[in-house]
């Protein structure tokens, strides 16, 4: 049985252990506040880029720009935005469990040093491992999308990928796959959510024009322009995704550590003052037994 | 009838309403656009956009980007866009010094398009605010 002493030092490790999780609990709170904003204010201009450039494709022909080519089956490569730092729930697990189903033969970009560990350990093909700061910068975000575009111009891959965590509210992220080259639809943060975080779905925006777009200068010009700032901004966005995921994400899971800790500091307080009055009754006892022998 | 003019920015929705006429800086020049135009897609070059609804004019300053132009539609994405009274002058002029002083440093290709964009950018926001106090 347990001495006192034994759930007195007991108490006082979990004591520190819930100041530490209470402590990391407010720094991701206060980090997540702002990744939160800058994942919403920026999925608009994503979305309408995105929207913009499906119906650019459908209109233009295949060979108008080299990353709007759609080449069929074939290997593909995928980025695998994740976090840097654990203790963050099951964020990464999802996350790494959702993509090695689907796509166990593809190559791989690493954002995040959990993405790259995992890779490594699963023996998969790492071509590059991109670290990128929190907040995120956009400069470093560029890097990685120069590096992804002339990896698909070599020709190597048909088709790029991302996996990332969505980010709909504190409470919930899922683990996304999305199809970046060549350009389809995107999904960002989630359909049915959108009148919780105050975006509405607008299905009058996805109208298409009978006749086809004019371009000025000419098609090649715009695209060269617009497509490799599409690339770059869709995955910044999904970076900023995954950084509002992770934050909320460890906020809660430090949250409910934090819980934890103090429910289970009063389970044995109460331990340990049962244990402390057992001791002194038995003291009591003794005496009154020793005194009344003497008589 | 009115054309549903949008612009937004990486940062935030700049702008989302109805109005009767677009005037866009694009690349080749500017471009006035007015409901029922042709589909068209262009880059934009940094200057002024400006947009009328009623009787009113309002300009906004924009960066680079581009515009996709529907019958009744147009969509602005671009890196910049700022009315009148939120451009400092002062510190336009002062990071404007600074950045065409790092100009004549030397830099590598991408910083010095970084730079050369920024100017841009800047220029723009200080054309607006001077042409009003005239």
């Amino acid at each position: 049985m347990a001495t006192t002493r034994d759930i007195r030092r007991r108490i006082k490790s979990v004591k520190s252990t819930a100041q530490i999780t209470k402590a990391m609990q407010l720094v991701a709170a206060s980090k997540m506040k702002k990744a939160q904003e800058q994942a919403l204010s920026g999925r608009h201009y994503a979305e309408l880029m995105n929207k913009v450039l499906v119906n650019l494709q459908e209109q233009a022909d295949d060979d108008s720009h080299p990353l709007l080519e759609n080449r069929g089956e074939g290997k593909e490569l995928v980025i695998l935005v994740s976090t840097d730092k654990g203790l963050c729930g099951g964020l990464n697990t999802n996350l790494l469990k959702a993509v090695f189903k689907d796509h166990p033969d593809a190559s791989f970009v690493t954002v995040g040093s959990k993405g790259r560990q995992a890779v490594a350990r699963m023996k998969k093909d790492l071509l590059a491992d991109f670290h990128v700061t929190d907040p995120v910068d956009f400069t470093q975000v560029k890097t990685v999308s120069k590096f992804v575009r002339e990896k698909f111009l070599e020709g190597a891959f048909t088709k790029v990928t991302v996996a990332f965590t969505n980010y709909v509210n504190t409470l919930t992220q899922t683990p996304c796959v999305e199809t970046l080259l060549p350009v389809s639809p995107l999904t960002l943060g989630k359909a049915k959510d959108y009148e919780s975080v105050g975006i509405e779905s607008d299905a009058d925006a996805g109208e298409v024009p009978d006749t086809g777009y004019e371009f000025e200068p000419n098609a090649s010009a715009v695209f060269d322009s617009i497509v490799p700032q599409y690339v770059d901004y869709q995955i910044y966005q999904m970076v900023l995704e995954s950084r509002a995921s992770e934050h909320s994400s460890r906020m809660v899971a430090m949250k409910s550590a934090t819980d934890n800790a103090e429910s289970l500091i009063k389970d044995l307080s109460l331990e340990y003052n049962k244990l402390r009055q057992a001791a002194i009754t038995n003291e009591l006892l003794e005496i009154t037994t020793a005194s009344l022998a003497l008589e | 009838m009115p054309i549903q003019l949008e612009i937004v920015t990486p940062e935030r929705k700049i702008f989302s309403d109805e109005v009767d006429g677009v005037v866009i800086p694009g690349i080749e020049g500017e471009m006035g656009v007015l409901p029922q135009h042709a589909p068209l897609v262009t880059t934009l070059a940094p200057g002024e956009l400006r947009y009328t609804k009623g009787n009113k004019e309002e300009e906004l300053a924009i960066g680079q980007g581009f515009v996709e132009i529907t019958a009744t539609k147009v969509s602005v994405l671009t890196d910049m866009a700022m009315s009148d009274d939120e451009i400092d002058e002062t510190a336009v002029q002062e990071a404007l010094d600074r950045a065409e002083k790092s100009l004549n440093e030397k830099l590598g290709d991408e910083d010095y398009a970084a730079t050369q964009a920024a100017i841009y950018k800047m220029m723009a926001q200080l054309n607006l605010k001077r042409k009003r106090k005239v």
